[in-house]
């Protein structure tokens, strides 16, 4: 596997501050975060629903690994490494020779695959634009309406003055 | 030292079949699944991902339902499983300013931007045993929603409130960004440590070590009287960069718990007074541990403060190789296994000394009517 130049260096230097990538790098991060908070189950029934036709190959069989997550003292100071976790990645080659990768979170496999493919299809020809768009807008009402939950929880303490009033 | 022993084969697959069954209980009562334990142990869950250093809800599961129930079993299964994975990557260091918060305090300042969000919490409940819990499993009703999500980027009580006075002291940051980060579970630990690997042991460390030691901080085995400024629990996204890709993707999210210390104040001649900070960062919810965490990290700066040692919380090497519960467990329990050998040679040893010493002594009642024993060897 060869190891291309990262389009624009990127570093830990720009620490809260990401460096804008270009808008094609920029929108297959997006599908591909959205694909990897999707489940296997979801993501399955879509391809056999819509690409079961594609011819594929595994350009990489999904393996189970870890990542070692790395934080900052102090949220921003010096780096260290917290802990690890466990992590899928696979990468398929479609029948035009397009390919496509994922990296998602736990050591669900054809998750991994599924989330592969759809990363290849949505590179040739953004076929699966509207199924992502759908996630995305899910899982976005997903967050809004566990934030409201939480947001109800939201309290003013009152300090109490002893003694004169 | 034990030393292997042969045999006892039947003995032994017989004794983890009883453990077996054991663990099953009674068969009249429903099996519980991993994912029961997953959602409805979630606390549990998250502890053995902690000190298991190995963040997978499904497999700190099934290693709780293995364990039956002994955490720090589970927190060992964890660790072992943990050896048979490669390491893909390294992640992007983990922004928790951006963390989408299902609660955020701070002790330190009533009103702040953001407010105070209670979450899910034990605090303010009355401590008393819920009974419907047990008789009928009431459901619990759905959680009221407010009007407007929280906010998305809540401020950070240190670097954005107090730090904006100057009055707290900045993290420290290498000047050479990218200079190796230590890693524990890659090289031997070496003394003394660097805050990155105290942090890395701390984290992993035994919840209940460490809230001892953070404990001993407050009652006066270490000075470093402390606020807390603010917790925050809740999720991050995790960003790698794959040398394939070439730039960062984000791979999931997971759940951690913060807490950062506002702890006394320094200052010399030359420079203003400032507050000082510990820092405690935990898979998780585990505010209990992020506060110890916190509590500790502070204390074993004190070299780098020049504080006076004063505490065993503030002896980093004291403190990191003691706080490892699977290391621990391991040594303590490991002397009751078989140490039949060891235990022949010192019997004979005994014997021996006893046998020479008895002789001695008649020796010399033979010889000067008077017993006078030698200091022993």
């Amino acid at each position: 596997m060869t190891a291309h130049p990262a389009p624009n260096a990127r570093t830990d230097q720009n620490r809260n501050a990401d460096t804008p990538t270009d808008p094609q790098i920029a929108a297959r991060q997006k599908w591909m975060s959205v694909l990897a908070r999707t489940s296997r189950a979801r993501l399955e029934a879509q391809w056999s629903e819509n690409h079961s036709s594609e011819n594929w190959t595994h350009l990489r069989e999904p393996q189970i690994g870890m990542v070692m997550v790395r934080a900052r003292a102090g949220g921003t100071g010096q780096r260290f490494n917290l802990g690890e976790m466990t992590v899928t990645r696979c990468a398929v080659t479609l029948s035009d020779g397009t390919v496509g990768h994922s990296y998602v979170k736990g050591r669900d496999r054809i998750q991994a695959q599924y989330a592969a493919l759809f990363d290849a299809v949505m590179l040739r020809d953004g076929s699966a634009s509207d199924f992502i768009e759908t996630l995305a807008t899910e899982q976005a009402a997903a967050k809004r309406d566990h934030a409201r939950k939480v947001a109800a929880t939201k309290v003013d303490f009152f300090t109490l003055v002893r003694g004169d009033d | 030292m034990y030393v292997a022993v042969k045999g006892g084969e039947r003995a032994i697959n017989n004794a983890h079949k009883l453990l077996a069954e054991q663990r099953r209980g009674d068969k009249d009562i429903a099996e519980i699944e991993t994912d029961q334990i997953e959602q409805q142990l979630s606390l549990s869950v998250t502890r053995v991902m902690a000190e298991g250093s190995l963040y997978d809800r499904d497999l700190a599961a099934l290693a709780i339902k293995q364990g039956r129930g002994d955490l720090i079993e589970a927190i060992f299964l964890m660790r072992a499983y943990r050896t048979t994975l490669p390491r893909f990557a390294f992640s992007k260091p983990i922004k928790t300013a951006e963390m989408d918060v299902s609660r955020r305090i701070s002790a330190t300042f009533k009103d702040l931007p953001g407010g105070q969000i209670l979450g899910p919490t034990f605090d303010y409940t009355h401590r008393l045993l819920d009974f419907t819990l047990m008789a009928n499993g009431e459901a619990p009703t759905e959680a009221p929603s407010g009007e407007q999500p929280v906010d998305e980027n809540m401020p950070r009580v240190l670097d954005d409130i107090l730090n904006y006075e100057g009055l707290i002291q900045d993290e420290p940051v290498p000047v050479d960004e990218n200079a190796p980060v230590a890693d524990l579970t890659r090289e031997p630990v070496k003394f003394p440590a660097g805050r990155d690997l105290r942090l890395q042991n701390l984290s992993r460390g035994d919840e209940g070590f460490v809230l001892a030691l953070g404990y001993s901080t407050q009652r006066g085995y270490a000075n470093s009287h402390a606020f807390v400024g603010e917790i925050r629990y809740g999720t991050v996204s995790v960003e790698i960069e794959p040398e394939e890709l070439g730039f960062a993707i984000d791979i999931g999210d997971i759940e951690l718990t913060e807490c950062e210390t506002v702890n006394k104040f320094k200052g010399s001649k030359t420079k203003l007074p400032q507050f000082t900070r510990g820092y405690g960062l935990v898979f998780g919810q585990n505010e209990r541990k992020a506060i110890s965490m916190a509590l500790v990290d502070r204390a074993m700066r004190a070299n780098e403060m020049g504080e006076q040692i004063m505490g065993p919380a503030q002896d980093s090497q004291f403190v990191m190789e003691h706080s490892d519960n699977v290391q621990s467990t391991g040594f303590v329990e490991h002397i009751k296994l078989p140490h039949y050998v060891d235990f022949q040679g010192e019997l004979e040893l005994v014997r021996r000394m006893r046998a020479e010493v008895e002789e001695r002594l008649a020796k010399s009642e033979a010889e000067n009517g008077t017993s006078q024993p030698e200091a022993a060897e």
